[in-house]
């Protein structure tokens, strides 16, 4: 019991501090308000670590029902928990990086309007995921994966009062209701074929399915569930084709961009994966699809970064390039290599992003790159932090990002070696994308941090900026100490899939190579300067810096190829595709069934038709009910007379 | 052979009444033929050997039924012209109607006719017909009778509920509350009168001192 | 020798001209009442009229009731008539058109 307790507690505790700040913020306060969500947060932080020691140490696995809300014929819906050792990591990486992004809030939106407010969302946004998370059926997977995407609609659209946020909100919504779709569609056909909607019961039925096509095709109904559920995670883990949304939503507050866009949120739709890593291991044709999409996103939406001039919006594009990283790991079967990048990626890509608001709050919410730089004096703990960020992004060794990048790297070639489908796009998209992530992000650094102070020219900074408080920079550091270990922890644990046992199965290849080669981080670090990984990513760290040196060979560069950066500059036309040919086709699909189905069909023929029917029936008989008491009589007698008839003729037929 | 010929007779005035109550111009007329047509059915029923309900039809509903009918038809003041409107207008429809629904009755009173034949009659003929159903009602149906006083009660409150009006100033009605919460103390005074006294000797104002 | 079909046929004729009655008078809220009344008694004819052939006192007792019921309506049906007459000083049936409105 003591076990469920401390389950419900991490769930409650931040929904509790959401519901109190969000109802009666303004009368508490500022500092009420954001103590008491610290306050919840820190105790679903402090009762992970717990759940994650037992689980890692004391093997104390739990997976059961708490309460059913719903009996439909034989099939029970319940609100459930499954705490094992994927949820427990995943507890602990939401949970660090939401108090974090709490913490820092406090010094980022201390003069914004909609304070109380802003800390009670990522309090609920906190307790939205911990139930995505722990969630041991579909059903309630479900309620928090949109509940998260209800957080981060609220959230990007946070400034209510600027167009291009109310955009971005709408779109990211849109965006997600295409994935959202796709999911349900696959929830459905989990619950037609295997008839439970309980990860256990799914799996233990797995097997039967694996003969079964859909009806009226040869597809394989595992791979139509896997396809279909892996659309869900692409609207939330922003996957091509359904990755527009994410730049677009750093018209959120930076903290949220951390915590939401970054951080776990986008995550959710890889852990989904992990989690269903049973399922997904019976459909190559499946992974294959993960593949093409995580290299996309790996590779050609990793060069986007690259021309940004907008310091959040580079971020924003290396979390979609890290993302396909990560898909491409799923991809490949190596789910625990997924889990072990999530959680590096978490923890750099949230320093990144505070880091980034940090500059942000530096520079008087200026964004522009372009009239930034020579921060690295006037800054220091904000350049340092963000230095580890950006090698760890870069992965250069021994930063965390390094590791679990060598491993996709190793897993994609182990893939590619045992003849997946779409193997050699993922072994091209991964290695040359450790090129164009070390580029992007020293770029950042290089723009930012150093050369000339062009921020005086806009007229009105007089002052030169300050580091910021201590409650921005403690988070900052706090997390750059991840940053920089955790690679080191986890390698071993994750590589072997040890510390994912029992949750997460990764497929076969994988498990039968690494049950004979054993990695250790020394070993790793070592072997790394024999491969190309670490030039490549070394080689983007010189063009950056070469670039950034010579004055005007950007310019030039650009002339040089500037079909090319068009199509860049307009995100490979895919914002144009959406809002020109799908968006109006949309449209006239939604006029053609408003105009014909909706007016003339249901509210014409329908509706108000069989409301004219009664109406003009109505006008015929309203003439009998005149009000005088003796007609009613009359028509009482008369209907005595014609039961009378009725009866004879019944006396006489028998 | 007299049965048949007092049949024939009771049945014709009865008829004849019954046509005179629905035709009479007058409403007065109308209650009093219906008075005439209870009366001669009350003979028809003496004749069936029903002799308690004969007499409960006399008592009843011409003593007091259509006497409070006379008394209403009287006391309130009919426009018997506007009454009658109508009349000729409505006299083939009803002519046709009531042919309808005599003829079907007919139809299966003739053509299904009823043969009773060897019913034996299980009463005592000693036993007058009063005293048979006084055996049954306050026996197997005294459950019947208590609710159908109940219903006369009912009518009765309603009746006076209805008529009674308490907005005139002249009207007079009791208030139950006041009377349930009246007190014994002022319900009578108590007053200390002197005696009269004979002796004119004695000071009279000496009793009041008292 | 008369029958109970000689009854029954009287009843059922007294049954008619109490329709006819209805119909004929509905104008007059009083001769539809006194209708009523003869309705009743013809259907009380019927039930004595069975009674008395068929020994058997269920259909008297029936018709105790319904000269119970009977008397109580048209006592509550005067009453009625009466409140009616004092507000619309009028028993016109054509003036009874308050339900319409």
């Amino acid at each position: 019991m003591v076990g469920i307790s401390l389950y419900l507690t991490i769930i409650l505790a931040p929904l509790v501090a959401s519901i109190i700040v969000g109802l009666l913020g303004v009368r508490l306060g500022k500092r009420a308000s954001h103590s008491l969500t610290i306050l919840g947060v820190l105790i679903a932080t402090v009762c992970s670590y717990i759940v994650l020691y037992k689980v890692q140490i004391q093997h104390v696995q739990y997976n059961g029902p708490l309460y059913t809300w719903l009996t439909v014929g034989s099939q029970r819906f319940s609100i459930g928990i499954l705490v094992d050792t994927l949820t427990s990591i995943m507890l602990v990486v939401v949970t660090s990086v939401s108090l974090m992004v709490h913490i820092y809030t406090i010094g980022y939106m201390a003069h914004e309007e909609g304070y109380e407010r802003f800390f009670s969302y990522i309090s609920l946004f906190t307790f939205m995921m911990i139930v995505l998370v722990m969630s041991n059926n579909f059903v309630q997977l479900f309620f928090g994966w949109e509940g998260v995407g209800l957080v981060s609609y609220l959230l990007i659209g946070f400034y209510y009062k600027k167009e291009s946020a109310i955009f971005a909100n709408l779109k990211a919504f849109l965006i997600n209701r295409i994935g959202d779709l796709g999911f349900l569609l696959g929830i459905g056909l989990v619950l037609a074929y295997c008839g439970s909607l309980n990860y256990d019961e799914v799996f233990s039925k797995l097997s039967s399915l694996s003969t079964i096509v859909l009806p009226g095709t040869n597809w394989s109904i595992t791979t139509v569930i896997c396809i279909l559920l892996f659309v869900g995670a692409m609207g939330k883990s922003a996957q091509f084709p359904l990755h527009v949304w994410l730049p677009d939503s750093m018209e959120g507050p930076t903290p949220i961009s951390a915590l939401i866009h970054a951080a776990t949120m986008v995550t959710a739709g890889i852990f989904m994966v992990a989690r269903l890593s049973p399922m997904y291991n019976l459909s190559h044709t499946a992974l294959s699809v993960i593949i093409y999409a995580g290299g996309v996103n790996c590779f050609f939406l990793g060069i986007l970064g690259v021309i940004q001039t907008d310091i959040k919006r580079v971020v924003a594009y290396s979390t979609l390039s890290q993302l396909g990283y990560m898909a491409v790991a799923l991809g490949c079967g190596s789910y625990s290599i997924a889990i072990f990048h999530l959680m590096t990626h978490a923890f750099f890509k949230g320093l990144l992003f505070l880091a980034a608001g940090s500059v942000i709050l530096a520079m008087h919410h200026e964004q522009d790159m372009r009239k930034m730089g020579g921060l690295a004096k006037y800054m220091p703990i904000t350049y340092i932090t963000m230095l580890i960020g950006s090698l760890a992004l870069a992965g250069i060794p021994p930063f965390a990002g390094f590791f679990s990048k060598d491993m996709i790297i190793s897993s994609a070639r182990l893939a590619y070696d045992n003849g997946l489908p779409g193997g050699a796009f993922a072994v091209f998209t991964v290695y040359a994308s450790v090129f164009i992530t070390a580029l992007y992000s020293f770029r950042l650094i290089f723009m930012t941090f150093h050369g000339k102070e062009r921020f005086h020219h806009n007229g009105h900074h007089h002052s030169s900026p300050k580091e910021s408080p201590w409650v921005v920079t403690l988070p900052l550091v706090l997390m750059a100490i991840p940053s920089i270990i955790i690679g080191w922890l986890g390698l071993e644990v994750f590589t072997s899939g040890e510390i994912l046992q029992s949750s997460v199965f990764n497929i076969s290849w994988y498990t039968r190579h690494f049950a004979e080669e054993i990695l250790t981080p020394i070993k790793m670090v070592e072997e790394s300067f024999l491969e190309l990984p670490v030039y490549f990513a070394l080689a983007g760290i010189v063009v950056a810096y070469v670039f950034h040196k010579v004055d005007g060979l950007s310019a030039k560069f650009v002339k040089l190829i500037h079909p090319v950066y068009v199509v860049l500059e307009r995100k490979y036309f895919m914002d144009d595709l959406y809002i020109n040919v799908f968006a109006p086709f949309g449209r006239g699909v939604g006029k053609f069934l408003w105009t014909i189905g909706d007016m003339l069909l249901i509210d014409g023929l329908v509706v108000n038709g069989s409301a004219k029917v009664v109406g003009g029936y109505s006008k015929i008989f309203r003439k009998l009910q005149s009000g005088y008491v003796n007609s009613y009589a009359t028509f009482m007698v008369l209907g005595v007379i014609i039961l009378l008839t009725f009866c004879t003729s019944l006396i006489f037929s028998s | 052979m007299l049965t048949s010929v007092l049949f024939y007779v009771f049945a014709f005035i009865l008829v004849f009444s019954a046509i005179s109550v629905v035709t009479a111009k007058n409403p007065v007329h109308a209650v009093l033929f219906l008075v005439l047509a209870f009366v001669t059915s009350s003979c028809l029923w003496l004749m069936l050997n029903v002799e308690f309900l004969a007499l409960i039809l006399i008592v009843v509903y011409v003593g007091a039924v259509m006497v409070l009918f006379l008394f209403v038809v009287m006391m309130l003041d009919i426009d018997v012209e506007t009454m009658r409107k109508g009349f000729w207008k409505n006299l083939p429809l009803a002519i046709m109607l009531g042919i309808i629904v005599l003829v079907e009755m007919l139809v299966v009173l003739i053509n299904k006719p009823m043969v009773i034949n060897n019913i034996p009659d299980l009463a005592n003929s000693s036993i007058s017909n009063a005293n048979q159903l006084g055996w049954v009602l306050y026996t197997q149906y005294s459950y019947p009778v208590e609710l159908a006083s109940l219903i006369l009660l009912l009518g009765l409150v309603a009746a006076v509920a209805l008529t009674l009006r308490k907005s005139e100033k002249n009207a007079k009605y009791q208030n139950i509350s006041k009377q349930v919460a009246a007190k014994a103390s002022e319900r009578f005074e108590m007053l200390n009168m002197p005696s009269e006294r004979e002796i004119i000797e004695e000071d009279p104002q000496e009793g009041d001192k008292k | 020798m008369i029958g109970m079909n000689h009854y029954l046929v009287l009843s059922a004729i007294l049954f008619a001209v109490s329709v006819m009655g209805i119909f004929l008078n509905r104008k007059n809220i009083i001769v539809v009442l006194m209708s009523i009344e003869l309705m009743l008694l013809a259907v009380n004819f019927n039930f004595i009229t069975f009674s008395s052939f068929l020994h058997n006192l269920a259909g008297q007792i029936f018709v105790f009731f319904t000269l119970t019921v009977a008397a109580a309506e048209s006592a509550i049906g005067l009453a009625i008539l009466i409140v009616l007459f004092r507000n619309l000083r009028s028993i016109n049936v054509q003036d009874m058109d308050k339900l319409k409105y």
